[in-house]
C-alpha cells in the first residue's frame, strides 16, 4: 500500500508541477500572476479528449493539438488581454491580474457553452496499460507523467540557461527597460514565454485526463489554485521551486489521506506551506528580492 | 314554441346538476408549486403529475377535485402569501405543497392553526410532520431510503466490514453519510475507514487506495452522482470489486452515462422507479409521456400518489370538509399507488417499502 500511494502522490505531485511551471515562468518575466492559466490548462485538457477520445486518434496527436490551441491561446491571452496594458503609465500594476481574471472567467464559460457541464469521459488505450510489479499494479501512464514532467523543467532549464533566448527572457526577466536598451526584443520575449506557459499548461491537461479519466469545465480553478500555492511555497519565480514544491504538496496531500484523515487533506498540505514560508518568506528556492526588482 | 325548449333545457340542466351534485363530491383542492424561477423543473413535474391524476380522478366520477395552482418561486414569502389566499378567498378542502421543505416550515404552521389539511409531495427535510396534526407528507426522507438498501445489501451480500467515502462539503451528501453511518452501526458492521472527498475533485486514488488496502466488504458511498461516478470509475479501475451503496443522489442514469460498466454493482434506494414490473406503474408511465412527451420522474410520481390519496380520503370523509378531510387522511393505510404500498404512520410521515435498485447490463433493475 505504501509503494502504491507513493505513486498516487509522484503522480499527482507531477501534475501539480507542470502547471505551477506554467505559472511561475509567467510570474518570472512579467511579475503578474496569471489567473487564466488554469482554464487554459481546462481547456488543454478537452482538445486532448476530443482528439484522443471522441477521434480516436493516436495520444501523439492529442497532445500535440493541445499544445497547438493552447499555444494560440496564450498569444491571444498576451496580444488581447496583457499587451494593452503593459507601459502605460498611471494604470494601476493589478490592472494585468484583474484582465487576465477576465479572460478565466471568459474561458470556464465558454467551455460550458462548448463541451457541457459535468464529466466527460476522457478514454486512451495507453491509459489502461498497466503491469505489476509485486503486488503493486503500476500504469504506465503514471510513469509517462513523471517522465514528462521531469523532460519540461529539464527543457525549460536548457532553455533558461543555455540558449541566447533564455538569457534574453532572464534579462527581461531582471529589468524590462534595460533589457529593451540592451537590444533585447522584449514584447518577443515576453510573448515567447506566455505562448511556452500556456502550451505547457496544455500539456498538463492532457496529462490530468490519462491520469484521472474525467474532465470538467470546473478543473481549472481547483488546479489554478493549487498552482498558485505551489509557486509561493516553492519561490515565486523559480524552476526548481515549481517542481519541487508540486511533488511534495501531491506527496503529502495523498500520505494525509493515506495514514491521516482525508477530512483534513488540503489543511495539513496548506499549514505545512504557511509553516515553511514562516521560516523563509521567499519560499523554499525563492532568493532574497534583489535591489534592482521593482 | 322556443320558451318551451328553454324551458325543458332548464329543468334538464337543473336535474343533471342535482344528480352529478349527488353522484360526486366537490374538492377544490389548494396547489403550491414551484412555477417560475430556480426549480421551476420541479414544479412543473409536479403539477403535471397533479392534473394527469385530477383528469383521471374526474372521469371516474365518485370525486370531482378542482386544483387552485399557486407559485411560490421556491420563496417562503411567496408560498406563505399563496397558501393564506387558497384559504382564506379560495376557501380551499386542503392543500398540497409547498415543493421545498424550507417553504413548508413556513406554510405548514400557517395551514396547522387554520386548520387545513397540508400534504407535501417532495419535502424531504426533518421534521416535516412533526409542524402539527393537519401536516402530512409522502414523500419518502433520504433516512428511510438509505437504509432499505443497506439492509437489503447486508443481507445479500453477507457484509461486515465497511468502508464509508462522502462529500464533507455538501449538506445533501452529509446528511446521507450520518444516515449511513448510523444504520451501519446499528446492525454492528464494523466500519473499517471514513474516508471524504470535496465537491470537483477529480483525483479519489489516495482515499481509494487506502480503502483497498483494508478491503472492506462494501462501500457505502453518500456522493452526487457528478463525482460518484468517476468515484466508482477509479475505484473499479484499480480493482476494487466489492458492492458500493449510494444515497438518493447517486439515483440518476447520468452514473452509467459517466461510468459506463464501472457503475455496475451499484445499489441505491428510491420510492420511484419507472421500469418496475407493475400494470399500475407501466400505465401511468404510458400517460404521463403521452400527455407530456416524457418519462415521469420521482416528483411527478410522488405528486400523482398524492392526489389520488387526496382523493381516497375526501371520499371516505364523505364530504368536502377540512376536519373530516383531515381525520380520513390520517386514516390512510395500504395505500396502492404507483410508488409502491403506502401508509402514514402515527405522525402523519411515510410508511413504505422503497424499491433497491442495483445497476446490472448497464441498467437500473430491481435487486433481489
Amino acid at each position: 500500500m505504501f509503494a502504491e500511494q507513493l505513486i498516487n502522490g509522484i503522480t499527482l505531485g507531477s501534475i501539480y508541477a507542470i502547471v505551477a511551471l506554467g505559472y511561475t515562468i509567467v510570474f518570472g518575466v512579467l511579475d503578474i500572476i496569471n489567473m487564466a492559466h488554469g482554464e487554459i490548462f481546462m481547456f488543454g485538457a478537452f482538445v486532448g479528449m476530443l482528439i484522443a477520445t471522441k477521434a480516436h486518434a493516436p495520444l501523439w496527436a492529442a497532445f500535440l493539438g493541445a499544445i497547438a490551441v493552447t499555444a494560440v491561446m496564450g498569444y491571444l491571452l498576451e496580444r488581447i488581454a496583457l499587451r494593452p496594458l503593459r507601459g502605460r503609465s498611471g494604470g494601476s500594476a493589478l490592472a494585468p491580474l484583474i484582465s487576465t481574471i477576465g479572460v478565466s472567467i471568459l474561458l470556464e464559460n465558454t467551455a460550458h457553452k462548448l463541451f457541457g457541464a459535468g464529466n466527460q469521459l476522457f478514454e486512451t488505450s495507453f491509459a489502461e496499460i498497466k503491469f505489476e510489479v509485486g503486488p503493486v499494479t503500476v500504469y504506465l501512464v503514471q510513469a509517462a507523467i513523471l517522465a514528462i514532467a521531469i523532460l519540461l523543467m529539464a527543457g525549460l532549464w536548457l532553455w533558461l540557461y543555455k540558449t541566447r533566448a533564455g538569457k534574453g527572457l532572464r534579462a527581461t526577466a531582471e529589468n524590462l527597460e534595460t533589457a529593451g536598451l540592451l537590444g533585447v526584443d522584449t514584447t518577443k520575449i515576453i510573448t515567447a514565454t506566455v505562448v511556452v506557459a500556456s502550451s505547457m499548461g496544455g500539456v498538463a491537461g492532457v496529462l490530468v485526463g490519462m491520469a484521472f479519466n474525467y474532465i470538467n469545465n470546473q478543473m481549472g480553478l481547483s488546479m489554478g489554485l493549487k498552482g498558485l500555492a505551489i509557486i509561493i511555497f516553492g519561490g515565486m519565480g523559480s524552476v526548481a521551486g515549481a517542481v519541487a514544491g508540486g511533488i511534495l504538496l501531491g506527496l503529502s496531500e495523498t500520505f494525509v489521506v493515506a495514514y491521516g484523515s482525508s477530512g483534513y487533506r488540503d489543511a495539513i498540505a496548506f499549514i505545512a506551506i504557511i509553516v515553511v514560508l514562516l521560516i523563509k518568506p521567499q519560499g523554499l528556492f525563492g532568493q532574497a528580492l534583489p535591489e534592482t526588482r521593482r | 314554441m322556443p320558451r318551451t325548449i328553454r324551458l325543458a333545457g332548464l329543468i334538464a340542466m337543473i336535474a343533471f346538476a342535482l344528480v352529478f351534485m349527488g353522484a360526486a363530491i366537490q374538492g377544490k383542492i389548494g396547489v403550491i408549486s414551484i412555477l417560475t424561477g430556480q426549480g421551476s423543473g420541479y414544479g412543473e413535474a409536479i403539477t403535471n403529475g397533479f392534473k394527469l391524476a385530477r383528469d383521471e380522478i374526474n372521469a371516474k366520477g365518485a370525486v370531482h377535485i378542482e386544483l387552485v395552482i399557486e407559485d411560490s418561486s421556491g420563496k417562503q414569502e411567496q408560498a406563505l402569501a399563496a397558501g393564506q389566499k387558497l384559504i382564506n378567498s379560495a376557501q380551499v378542502v386542503a392543500i398540497l405543497g409547498p415543493t421545498l421543505s424550507t417553504e413548508m416550515k413556513v406554510m405548514g404552521p400557517e395551514a396547522n392553526a387554520s386548520g387545513v389539511p397540508i400534504m407535501g409531495t417532495s419535502t424531504t427535510a426533518a421534521g416535516i410532520t412533526q409542524i402539527g396534526k393537519y401536516v402530512f407528507r409522502n414523500s419518502l426522507p433520504e433516512s428511510q431510503a438509505i437504509p432499505a438498501s443497506v439492509k437489503k445489501a447486508v443481507k445479500k451480500y453477507n457484509i461486515k466490514k465497511v468502508a464509508l467515502f462522502y462529500g464533507n462539503d455538501d449538506v445533501f451528501t452529509k446528511s446521507g453519510f450520518d444516515t449511513m453511518k448510523k444504520v451501519a452501526e446499528d446492525l454492528k458492521l464494523s466500519i473499517v475507514t471514513i474516508e471524504t472527498f470535496q465537491k470537483g475533485q477529480s483525483d479519489y486514488k489516495a482515499q481509494l487506495t487506502k480503502i483497498k488496502g483494508l478491503s472492506p466488504d462494501a462501500v457505502f458511498c453518500s456522493a452526487l452522482y457528478e463525482e460518484g461516478a468517476v468515484i466508482l470509475s477509479q475505484a473499479r479501475k484499480m480493482g476494487i470489486k466489492v458492492p458500493f451503496v449510494g444515497g438518493n443522489g447517486f439515483n440518476s442514469p447520468k452514473v452509467i452515462e459517466i461510468a459506463k460498466e464501472a457503475a455496475e454493482g451499484l445499489l441505491v434506494a428510491t420510492p420511484w422507479f419507472a421500469d418496475r414490473n407493475d400494470p399500475k406503474v407501466k400505465a401511468f408511465v404510458a400517460r404521463y409521456e403521452k400527455a407530456y412527451g416524457k418519462k415521469p420522474d420521482q416528483f411527478a410520481a410522488q405528486a400523482y400518489d398524492a392526489l389520488y390519496i387526496m382523493a381516497e380520503a375526501l371520499q371516505k370523509a364523505g364530504k368536502a370538509d377540512r376536519e373530516k378531510l383531515r381525520d380520513a387522511l390520517a386514516g390512510i393505510r395500504n395505500f396502492d399507488g404507483v410508488l409502491g404500498k403506502f401508509s402514514f404512520d402515527a405522525d402523519r410521515d411515510v410508511v413504505m417499502e422503497p424499491n433497491v435498485l442495483i445497476i446490472k447490463d448497464g441498467k437500473f433493475q430491481m435487486f433481489q
